[in-house]
Formats: structure tokens, C-alpha cells, sequence
């Protein structure tokens, strides 16, 4: 089948997908964009978290077919042109990357919280995150970004 | 709220070039991993490429009937489907130490999950189809998963007519390696002691987890050789045991590492480097292999589980007389690294302590369990977890502080092992136990707020099954000893090529090593070691790859150090050509280049008094500098099988963690709420990265302590939870603050006085979690993970 849909802004189509197909090894596979990880295609660990009509959701578990028409944001569309996302550059400067599977889908998740939540309470970021699995970090340098990301966000207002 | 979640460190060292060693700088992938970009193994893509799919054994211990491939391959999309019988030569096995490992089973399945056959097709879904359609039929064999089973006079044999060189020391063809380590005089320490403690332990298999999974992309090439894109742990022992298997010489297997998403051990032995080898050279197409969560679960070894037995004596005034253990380690039915697993357990046995008189015995047994290798920190966490279980134990029955009768018999520098091997670098545990236990705690009942309870704080958290009621707290302690390094005699190098030259105008210098990047920093620190040695600011890493020589496994605690140190020589050696250049050039214009000492800073040649000499664009203008060289650390030696006497080990490393947690005694449930460490790094690289390392680890040690365990069932050897809904790691609710108390004793045999860093914390972080729990609910708690029944007793 064809699946249409929108891809950080920019209409995309995908040809021959198979029906069992899912959002995440459409994006992977057919449309270049493998930022969306591949962890435990099952809902656990949100290595695919991608926005679908604004909302967080696991690519794996969102079948190619259920986003026709709609739009897609993964962690390939967060940064702006050139400049990175201040959560991106946050993730960075606070070593929450080591080896950054999970980066991309903690990114979406935790960019789409700041949106709903400015300035979240520490149990507000682990409950927020909760879905997005990490082994290297321990958590606490991504709790570090997700602060400063914060904190940069208020200043700048 | 107002408790502080901010990192303590102690860290003021430096170095003269911006972006040196002892700063933070940030990782030179870090813009490449926040965007997407950074391609990982499982990311690779090939024009007309073909995706591999493995066929796994549905029962434990069977003998293959046979194998009927015919409906796989009559499967439109289907290129081939591979069984033993189509292995190229007649190495058809593999290993790390002990070639046990068939690359395709033959005639008999030794665990569940084992490799049957494998696919390539033109859609993974195809291939999986295909897979399932290949009739396999088993005739089934009777299992033994345990000690007891494994060693009975007529237990079936894992591996009949073994020859590698442990057969010979070992009581049963299924151990595959025994060590004692007896030192002084057990019996007579016995008579001292005023009070004797024993413990039976249990240790649960833990899977590393790591989020990337097993994948790679294998290009057939024109030569007829291939070339493999992987994720692995150490590219040329990947190399040394595939060449065989695929009957190439080994400058036709093309290795370049792809990108790694973390390893922790799982990546030591093979996955599917030979299959999608084999399936790429016979289709003559690339062919990517990507494992799903489920078929990682079977396609890599898991962390020991363990069977511990303690004996502690000590005198009234808190002395240790003697330590007796029998550790006995489950491999599961392949070798893999067992007799590492084996050394370390028992080498490392009675932990940071000082003990005159000591008897252990470590075996690993070969069972129908699912093979079990590297997991970090291996031997020595299974080993610590027992041994700091029984020093609570004996320090209760003294009535001593349990801080207090650890620092009594901490070791220090020039206290000898078990082995008769003197510590000969700082041992500060006593010091680090002081300094984690005057840590700030965290406040009491932290949940409460205006708004009444924050069940977010609370065991069970947002399953809202307490507000506090039935909340008990309690504080742990332990410490932990890990060898540094590969030990045992083996000669552990690494390769580092060096290059400088002026490109655009600028001095720049290229690092080219072999060395796994797998998430914990080793290019980062790789460039400041390049600034610093060679006074540059534009450092170019290249690739990991065989196109260099080995750089080692990125394992035990090593490659900063080994690979650091190989890159720190290489530089040296570097700097030598690039002044000998200088005194060729400008040598007659200042007296200094005969007379003083050189350095090389900020971009220019520098006496050691300050004067610049000349910029290294201009010493370097039509001139470039390469030094590829081995280095190695210093030699250590195998232990002696019967006494296990021997300087087996060259550096250790030392982590103290204080745990505080909520345990709800109703429920069983266990919220950690504070997991404090402090920990010797000798000296910090890179700090931020340091307590990167320190927190990660301290997680994984959590996880071991109150959630994770593979789950094998005792009469079918099946694996019963191969998922991420079933086999749970420690989320950000469950993961507690992680405050890190950085202490930098140089260890003068060391680069830069440093010391590996990456296990240590995983060791204390179980042991401390459980005497928490156990300081909590008074219960003796002598198994891990602990699980809600072990607290209510339902």
C-alpha cells in the first residue's frame, strides 16, 4: 500500500509498504530517517518516540497505515536548520549522551514535556520520562539537561 | 525539595592546552547522536541489500533429527538458507578462549535460542516467514542446570572429548574451570576466632541490556573477501575468529566499527558477525542482520548466575582471622569468558579486606543454561555481593558499626591478596567508606508535601498502593574491589597510530585506533590526551577499524588506560619526530633547542621556562609525522591452579556506595531512595564523563539488587522472560539520586596516574542496596535480585 504523511514538515509518501508494516520501519527504512531507534520494538524502552499529531507516542507500536495523512515529528526535526534544539544542545553540555540510543526518543519526549511543563519538578521529569529506557547514564545527567534545559528556556524569556 | 542533587567532586587538575586531559570537554559525537545523525550498526543501509534472519533452537538440550529447508526456500524473496552443512571450511566452531561455539548447530542443541540455520531475503518479515517455515525435528535430551546435576557421575556431558587446557584440572568434564586460591592456615585461623559467620548466597542472571541492538551489514567484495560494518566490544578478536570459519585470510575480512549502542560485555563474543558473512558471500549481496529484544535476550551471553558459600571468622577486637568461599558459577552451555569469570571470583573472593588466612574455590560449571560471559564487573560482583553480605553479618554479631568493622580490616597500599600479590598503588578503602558515609543523608519522608503524599516518592509509586503507611527506612554500606585490565598472564595491548600535519594553515593531529567506542567516552578522552601531548586544538579521530592494529576489547575497566596509554606513547613518539624537525630547522636560530627541555602548547614549540621557540605550523609546513606503535602494560602472570598464588593482576579499582531506601513491609515493595558513591579514579580524564561511568554503573548494580533476572525454567532450561515487559531494568522513577564523591590517588604505574573506572561502581551498588533493605525489614535477604515475596514471605 501507500502510506502519505507528514514528516517534520515535509509531505513524504512511502510506496510497497507491507500492512504489517510499522510508523517506526517506515521512517527507518523507507523514508531515511533512522534517528527513531529500534531498541524493543514492543513499547518498553520509547527509543522510538516520534510525536504523531503533537502527541508522544511509540513508532514501533503505531501501525505504518494508522498515520496516513497525519504528521510525524521525530528527533531529525527538532533542531532548526542549523541551530540545535536547546534541549538537544542541553543533552550535550550536561553528559546525558554516551552511547545515545535512547537520546533520541528521551529528546522528543523530553522537548514535548518543557512544551506542557516550563519548569517541572524533578518527580514531574522522571514521571514524564518514565517511558524512555536508558542503560549508560543512570538518568542522573539527563535529569541535569532536561533542568538546564529549563532553566536556559526561562532565562531566555 | 530543597535537598541538593548536584555532584560533589574534588577535581582541580589540568592541563596547558585547552581541551586536555582533566577537563570536561564534550564528546566530539555528541551534535551527531542529539540529531539523529550518528549512524549505529542497525542503521546501516546498502543499495540492493538483503536482511538476515536466524533460525533458534526451541528447546534446550535435543539432538537435530533433521532439518528440512525446502518450503523456506521455495519462499518468493528467499536467497538462501544456510545449516551446517553449508560452513565453508572445517572450523565450524568459535570462541573466545575455548572454540566450543558452533557457528551453526550440528546434530545437537545445546540451549534455548542456539542457531540453527539462518536466511537472507529481500524483506526482514520474508526472512522471518522463511525461518519459521524450516522444519526442524529434536529429539529431546534429559538437562542439567545446576552443580548438582551438572556433576553427577552419569550427567550427561556438554562437551565430550574436550581438549581445551582446563580439561586437565578440572574434577568434571562439565567444569569448565576450576582456581583455588589458599593462602596461610585456615584451620589454625579458625581456633582464633571468637566468632564465626557463615552464608549461603544466591546470584541471579543478568542480562546487560544494552539499547542497541546486535546488528551489522556485511558487503560482499570484489576480491571475493567481505567487508563487515558491526557493533562489537574489540574488532580483532571479532576478526581472529571469523576468518577461519569463513575460510578467508584475514586481510579479506574487512572490519569497521559501526555505531555502538552500549555493551556492558554483551559484546565480547560473536552474535551474527560470521552469519551475515556467510549469507553475504553466498548471495553475493550485503546482507544486515538486526536482532528484535527478543532474539537479543538469546543472542548474547548473560552475567554468571552464582552460588555462594562463606565462612568469615573474627576476633572480639574486630579483626578478620580467615575467609573460606566456594563460588560456584553457572556458564551455561558454552565457555565463553568462564575462566576469566573464574579468576576474578576467586582471586578477588574475600574483597578490599586484609586476610592472612584464606581458602576459596571458584568453578564455573557447563550446563543447558543459556551460556554466560562478560558482564561488567564480572566474578568480582558476584563474589562482593556475598562477601559484604557476611562482613554486615559478622559486624552485627561484634555489635560494631558496619563502616566502622570494614575501615578495621580495609586493605592499603602493600597489603597482599589472596594470591600473595602486593597492592603496590593507593587502596583508600577505609577513606572511601568515611567518605561516603558523611555524605549529607537524604531528608526524611520526602514525600510529603503541602499537598499531601507524592506517591511518585513512594514504593509503588503511581500504582498509589501506600501514602506512607507501612514505609520503613533503611541505610546500607559496602565496597568493592575490581581488577583493572586483562589479567592472568595475558598479553593485554593495544595500537595507537599517530599522525600530525598543518592542514589549512593549522597543526592537526589524527588518532587512529581500533578501540570500540560503545557509548563510554574513549574518543573524547582520546582526543584530550592528543591536545595535551602535542599542544593542539584541532584533533581528528578516525574510525575504529582493522586497517590499524588491535586496540584490545573495550572491557575491564581498560581502555583509557591501554588504549590511553597506547595513544599517549604513539603522541610521545609523535613529539620526538616533530622537534627533531624543529632542531633540523630552526636549531640554529636559538640556543634552547640543544640546551633546554621542549614541550609542545598551544600550537607552539615551548622551552619549560615559557619562551616559544617557533609555531608548529611552521616546524610542521610540508612535513607530516605518523607513529603506529603497540603498548602495553606491565606483565602479569597466570595463577598457580592448585594454590592460585600469583601476581595475576596489575591494577584495581575501588568504589564505596551508601544506599538509602523506603521498603513498604506490607507490600514488599522497595523504593531506593539515595545511592551515594565514592570511588578512586586515580585521575580524572575527563570528570564529567568519570561520573557518568560511576552513575551508570551504580544503575546497573541497582538493578541487580531489586529488579533484573532472567528467569530460566529449573526443568526445561527455557528462558521464560526474553523481553523488556518481562526482564525490567531500572527506569528514571525507579532510579534514585546518585550523588559522586570523586578521590584522585595517582597510580604512579598508570598513564597519568589514572585508574579504570567503568566497573567498580557496579559491584558495591547490589551489596549496599540489600543491606539497606535488610537494615529495613531485619530479614537475612541471601539472594539478589530480592523480589516482593522475599520481604512479605507470601
Amino acid at each position: 500500500m501507500r502510506v502519505n504523511l507528514t514528516v517534520n514538515g515535509r509531505p513524504q509518501e512511502a510506496d510497497d509498504v507491507w500492512e504489517g508494516e510499522s510508523l517506526l520501519y517506515v521512517l527507518r527504512e523507507r523514508l531515511g530517517l533512522p534517528g527513531s531507534k529500534n531498541a524493543c520494538e514492543q513499547g518498553e524502552c520509547g527509543s522510538c518516540t516520534v510525536r504523531l499529531d503533537g502527541v508522544p507516542v511509540c513508532s514501533c507500536l503505531v501501525a505504518a497505515g494508522q498515520a496516513e495523512g497525519r504528521e510525524v515529528v521525530t528527533v531529525e526535526g527538532l533542531a532548526d536548520d542549523e541551530e540545535l534544539a536547546p534541549i538537544q544542545q542541553a543533552f550535550i553540555d550536561a553528559g546525558a549522551v554516551q552511547c545515545g540510543f535512547c537520546t533520541p526518543g528521551l529528546l522528543v519526549a523530553a522537548d514535548e514535556m518543557l512544551e506542557r511543563n516550563p519548569s517541572p519538578s524533578d518527580a514531574d521529569i522522571r514521571e514524564a520520562l518514565s517511558g524512555n529506557l536508558c542503560r549508560c547514564t543512570g538518568y542522573e545527567k539527563i535529569m541535569d539537561a532536561v533542568r538546564l534545559a529549563a532553566a536556559r528556556r526561562t532565562e531566555g524569556v | 525539595m530543597a535537598y541538593p542533587t548536584g555532584v560533589p567532586t574534588k577535581i582541580t587538575q589540568g592541563s596547558r592546552t585547552q581541551g586536555g586531559i582533566g577537563e570536561s570537554t564534550l564528546r566530539p559525537d555528541g551534535t551527531l547522536k542529539v540529531t539523529g545523525e550518528f549512524a549505529y550498526s542497525s542503521d546501516l543501509w546498502h543499495e540492493d541489500m538483503l536482511w538476515g534472519q536466524i533460525l533458534r533452537s526451541t528447546v534446550a538440550h535435543a539432538e537435530i533429527v533433521s532439518i528440512d529447508t525446502g518450503e523456506a526456500l521455495a519462499l518468493p524473496g528467499v536467497y538462501a538458507v544456510l545449516t551446517y552443512d553449508d560452513l565453508p571450511t572445517d572450523v565450524r566452531h568459535y570462541g573466545l578462549e575455548i572454540q566450543d561455539t558452533p557457528v551453526l548447530a550440528h546434530g545437537r542443541v545445546r540451549h534455548h535460542g542456539e542457531p540453527v540455520a539462518i536466511v537472507a531475503a529481500d524483506h526482514p518479515e520474508t526472512a522471518r516467514r522463511a525461518a519459521a517455515k524450516i522444519k526442524v525435528e529434536y529429539r529431546e535430551l534429559p538437562v542439567v542446570t545446576d552443580e548438582a546435576s551438572a556433576t553427577a557421575p552419569d550427567a550427561v556431558l556438554l562437551h565430550e572429548n574436550r581438549t581445551d587446557h582446563h580439561i586437565g584440572h578440572v574434577p568434571h568434564p562439565n567444569i569448565v574451570h576450576r582456581q583455588p586460591i589458599v593462602r596461610g592456615d585456615v584451620a589454625a585461623a579458625r581456633e582464633r576466632a571468637d566468632v564465626i559467620v557463615t552464608g549461603e548466597y544466591t546470584f541471579g542472571m543478568q542480562d546487560q541490556a544494552f539499547l542497541g541492538p546486535e546488528s551489522g551489514l556485511a558487503v560482499p567484495e570484489e576480491d571475493g573477501g567481505v567487508h563487515l560494518y558491526i557493533a562489537t566490544q574489540w574488532l580483532h578478536s571479532d576478526l581472529r575468529q571469523m576468518s577461519p570459519v569463513l575460510g578467508l585470510p584475514e586481510d579479506k575480512v574487512r572490519m569497521t566499527l559501526a555505531g555502538v549502542g552500549g555493551a556492558f560485555g554483551g559484546r565480547e563474543d560473536l552474535s551474527m558477525q560470521i552469519h551475515a558473512c556467510l549469507l553475504a558471500l553466498r548471495t553475493g549481496k550485503p546482507v544486515k542482520i538486526v536482532y528484535n529484544r527478543f532474539e537479543s535476550f538469546f543472542g548474547h551471553v548473560h552475567r554468571h548466575p552464582a552460588k555462594l558459600t562463606y565462612e568469615h571468622g573474627a576476633t572480639r577486637d574486630g579483626k578478620l582471622t580467615h575467609v573460606k568461599a566456594r563460588i560456584v558459577l553457572d556458564g551455561g552451555a558454552y565457555a565463553s569468558a568462564s575462566p576469566a569469570v573464574v579468576g576474578n571470583a576467586s582471586s578477588l573472593g574475600v574483597g578490599p579486606y586484609a586476610v592472612d588466612d584464606v581458602d576459596i574455590e571458584a568453578i564455573a560449571l557447563y550446563t543447558n543454561n543459556p551460556p554466560c560471559g562478560a558482564m561488567r564487573g564480572f566474578g568480582a560482583v558476584q563474589a562482593c555481593f556475598a562477601y559484604e553480605a557476611q562482613m554486615d553479618k559478622v559486624a552485627r554479631e561484634l555489635g560494631l558499626d558496619p563502616v566502622e568493622f570494614r575501615q578495621r580490616n580495609a586493605m592499603e597500599q602493600g597489603t597482599l591478596l589472596p594470591t600473595g600479590q602486593p597492592v603496590d598503588s593507593p587502596a583508600p578503602v577505609a577513606e572511601l567508606l568515611r567518605r561516603v558515609k558523611a555524605m549529607p543523608m537524604p531528608p526524611e519522608r520526602q514525600w510529603e508535601s503541602s499537598e499531601g503524599a507524592d506517591v511518585r516518592q513512594l514504593p509503588g509509586g503511581l500504582s498509589n498502593t501506600t501514602h506512607g503507611e507501612g514505609v520503613v527506612r533503611g541505610v546500607g554500606y559496602a565496597v568493592g574491589i575490581k581488577n583493572v585490565g586483562f589479567s592472568e598472564g595475558f598479553d593485554d595491548y593495544s595500537t595507537a597510530r599517530v599522525r600530525m600535519e598543518v592542514v589549512g594553515g593549522e597543526p592537526v593531529a589524527t588518532v587512529h585506533t581500533a578501540m570500540a567506542e560503545v557509548g563510554q567516552g574513549g574518543v573524547t578522552v582520546h582526543a584530550q590526551i592528543a591536545r595535551t601531548e602535542l599542544g593542539v586544538t584541532q584533533v581528528t579521530i578516525h574510525p575504529a577499524d582493522t586497517r590499524v592494529g588491535s586496540a584490545g576489547s573495550t572491557s575491564a575497566s581498560r581502555q583509557t588506560y591501554v588504549t590511553g596509554g597506547a595513544v599517549k606513547n604513539a603522541c610521545e613518539l609523535v613529539r620526538e619526530k616533530v622537534l627533531e624537525i624543529g632542531r633540523r630547522k630552526f636549531g640554529s636560530y636559538h640556543p634552547a633547542w640543544a640546551t633546554a627541555e621542549l614541550l609542545l602548547e598551544g600550537g607552539k614549540v615551548v622551552t619549560d621556562g615559557g619562551e616559544t621557540l617557533a609555531d608548529l605550523a611552521d616546524v610542521l609546513e610540508g612535513e607530516a609525522v605518523e607513529v603506529e606503535e603497540e603498548w602495553r602494560h606491565r606483565p602479569t602472570e597466570p595463577f598457580d591452579l592448585r594454590t592460585g598464588q600469583g601476581h595475576g593482576h596489575v591494577q584495581y579499582s575501588f568504589a564505596a556506595h551508601r544506599a538509602v531506601v523506603e521498603v513498604d513491609t506490607e507490600l514488599g515493595l522497595v523504593k531506593v531512595v539515595e545511592l551515594a558513591c565514592a570511588q578512586d579514579v586515580g585521575k580524572a580524564l575527563n570528570p564529567l564523563s568519570v561520573v557518568g561511568q560511576i552513575q551508570g554503573g551504580t544503575t546497573q548494580g541497582l538493578g541487580i539488587a531489586v529488579m533484573e533476572e532472567i528467569v530460566v525454567d529449573p526443568t526445561t532450561a527455557k528462558v521464560r522472560n526474553p523481553s523488556f515487559t518481562d526482564y525490567l531494568i531500572p527506569t528514571i522513577l525507579d532510579t534514585p539520586t546518585i550523588p559522586v564523591d570523586v578521590l584522585e590517588l595517582a597510580d604512579e604505574h598508570a598513564p597519568y596516574g589514572l585508574r579504570g573506572i567503568g566497573e567498580a561502581p557496579t559491584l558495591s551498588s547490589t551489596p549496599a542496596v540489600l543491606a539497606a533493605i535488610r537494615d529495613a525489614t531485619g530479614l537475612a535477604l541471601d539472594r539478589t535480585p530480592v523480589r516482593p515475596e522475599h520481604l512479605t514471605g507470601l
